[in-house]
């Protein structure tokens, strides 16, 4: 007896003899043509694809860390993150003034993109008018946020470096920094603020409370695990960035540290850069290693953007 | 406020008919009501509708709908899905405003605004009409929190312990929460978050409580503790009621509305409604035949 028969049985008791199920049973089968063995094939094949799929996007990262780590390996000290770069010296090089340009640079463009990337989408999210022109707007947003980074450094030359005369200062690189992530951190952040639902917001409305109180009472607390990810995730993306710097002008080679929001400055990046364009082997060693520190700083700005969250959404009440 | 009432008068012919005594928004003909209860200023209707109608676009939720809700008493408002009841009460405390391309006519008076007037706060009206939602909608914080945040943004200057032990007593949940005042609402149960959503509406001190189906989320146990509560709310309250529930309106309400189509077709005391109702789509309703 088949399994599908079994449950028939249970519902409803056979008349005796069992031919009622029976017939019923081959009326029903009739009518459908299942194909099981086929159907789990196909699903098992979609399975299988994907899993390589995922092992040839894992496997090249792996590849790639690995060959890194390999070439940086003999680099690696702590006086590579103390000493500063030498043209001359590749055993004595550091990349202690890429390092201080780098938080330079994140610091300042954190200061200016957060405040203004957050009120941004708390404006655009909760007390705009949604009609076409604000959906235009956040088109726009988005069409921002995948301009390619070169095309901010060309605004940054022409603007801050040139029209505001902040030259090649770590000040003009954050505010091009700043124009590059504030979309990305918009976008994010009216995410966050959209995912609140509604009936938070009704529940405190119905209590009498004024939309400034809805908001930094129930909404942005809500929000601000997915705005905080959004805006490290966007930094780290800064963090990463060559092209807009090299586009403003930042140095290549900087034995000193900015003392001052209008010094010159260089960063990771294009310290990676300036090191990997020269042709003895030694100078492509210190990039490895170099690039090791910058994806160390990456994953640990990324693990903090998840600790971030789950911190929060562990103390709620 | 007074004057106004006769308009609102839905049973003039029937008004010796009905049995109850305490439904004054009904038996509005001065005459006749005095003979039943004292008119003082007490008993005037706290929610009163003339020809009011809601659109959302083009569409015309309700259409035409004059009522007259007296104080402290149940009034259920009952009618099939999409019927506009649901709207009728979102506009009492101004909730529908969120909703855009809404528009109301016709005249609404709750307690001493012009609901829709242009210089009515709708923020100072929800303090006075609180509104308990269909899915029980605690704040992500603590029992405690939910309960004194209303009163703590609305500047209360008594004593917020005392305020939240009290309300949280009239909502008939203290004993079960009194131990975990600072532990997370979301941890309640269904019922108890719903009974929560109470105390946070009543320890605002309103006059009138909006309820929009509070128990359709909740299971046959909790609905019969919030129906209990419903009844001992309507000493000190006015609760309007939007139920799917034709029993639960006959178990709490004192006074029920029907509702078909957008338009009210017949408000009358809940005995009368269920009993003997005026009009042929109530009794089609009640009886089962349609909705």
């Amino acid at each position: 007896m088949s399994r599908s028969q079994a449950d028939w049985t249970l519902a409803a008791p056979a008349p005796p003899g069992g031919s009622y199920e029976r017939s019923r049973t081959d009326r029903t089968d009739a009518l459908f043509r299942p194909r099981l063995g086929l159907r789990r094939f196909i699903g098992t094949l979609f399975a299988v694809t994907c899993l390589l799929m995922t092992v040839a996007a894992i496997g090249m990262l792996v590849v790639l860390l690995v060959r890194v780590g390999l070439d940086a390996r003999p680099w690696l000290s702590r006086h590579f993150l103390t000493n500063f770069p030498s043209t001359l010296y590749p055993e004595r090089a550091g990349i202690w003034s890429a390092l201080v340009g780098t938080a330079w640079l994140i610091g300042l463009t954190s200061l200016f993109s957060v405040p203004i990337g957050i009120g941004a989408a708390i404006y655009l999210e909760e007390y705009a008018r949604k009609n076409w022109f604000s959906r235009l707007v956040h088109l726009n947003i988005a069409n921002l946020a995948g301009v390619p980074s070169i095309v901010y450094g060309i605004l940054g030359l022409a603007m801050f470096v040139r029209f505001c005369h902040l030259g090649r200062s770590v000040l003009a690189g954050a505010l091009t920094m700043s124009l590059l992530v504030l979309p990305v951190i918009i976008i994010a952040a009216r995410e966050a603020l959209s995912a609140v639902p509604d009936s938070i917001r009704h529940a405190a409305y119905a209590l009498g409370a004024t939309r400034w109180q809805v908001i930094w009472h129930h909404v942005l607390p809500a929000a601000l695990p997915g705005i905080c990810t959004g805006i490290i995730l966007a930094l780290s993306r800064a963090v990463g960035e060559a092209a807009p710097l090299m586009m403003i002008g930042a140095l290549t080679y900087v034995a000193f540290v900015p003392s001052g929001p209008l010094d010159t400055f260089t960063a990771l990046p294009i310290q990676i850069y300036d090191w990997v364009s020269r042709p003895q082997s030694d100078f492509h060693g210190l990039a490895a290693a170099a690039i090791v520190v910058l994806l160390a700083i990456l994953l640990t700005m990324n693990a903090l953007a998840i600790g971030l969250r789950s911190w929060y959404q562990g103390r709620q009440p | 406020m007074m004057t106004d009432v006769q308009e609102y008068d839905l049973s003039n012919d029937r008004s010796g008919t009905i049995a109850r005594p305490a439904i004054p928004a009904v038996q509005v003909r001065p005459a006749a009501s005095s003979d039943a209860v004292p008119q003082s200023a007490d008993d005037a209707p706290v929610i009163t509708t003339d020809a009011l109608s809601i659109y959302y676009g083009k569409f015309a939720a309700v259409q035409e709908a004059t009522m007259a809700i007296p104080p402290r008493q149940v009034t259920a408002i009952i009618g099939p899905s999409g019927c506009g009841k649901s709207t009728l009460l979102r506009a009492f405390n101004r909730m529908n405003d969120f909703i855009p391309g809404m528009r109301v006519t016709g005249g609404l008076r709750c307690l001493d605004w012009e609901v829709y007037g242009s210089k009515t706060d709708a923020v100072e009206l929800r303090r006075r009409v609180g509104m308990v939602f269909q899915k029980p909608n605690p704040f992500p914080k603590s029992t405690y929190k939910n309960v004194a945040w209303g009163a703590r943004v609305n500047g209360y200057r008594g004593d917020l312990d005392e305020l939240v032990e009290r309300s949280l007593r009239q909502a008939a949940l203290w004993d079960e929460v009194k131990d975990k005042l600072h532990a997370s609402s979301l941890a309640l149960s269904g019922g108890q978050q719903q009974r929560l959503c109470i105390a946070r509406a009543i320890a605002l001190q309103p006059d009138i409580l909006l309820m929009d189906e509070p128990c359709s989320a909740l299971d046959p146990i909790a609905t019969s503790k919030i129906e209990d509560l419903i009844d001992a709310l309507k000493e000190r309250y006015t609760v309007v009621l939007v139920t799917h529930n034709m029993q639960q309106a006959a178990r709490v309400s004192d006074l029920t509305a029907f509702m078909y189509m957008g338009r009210l077709i017949e408000f009358d005391a809940t005995n009368t409604i269920f009993t003997s109702p005026h009009n042929r789509q109530t009794q089609d309703y009640i009886t089962g035949r349609f909705g």
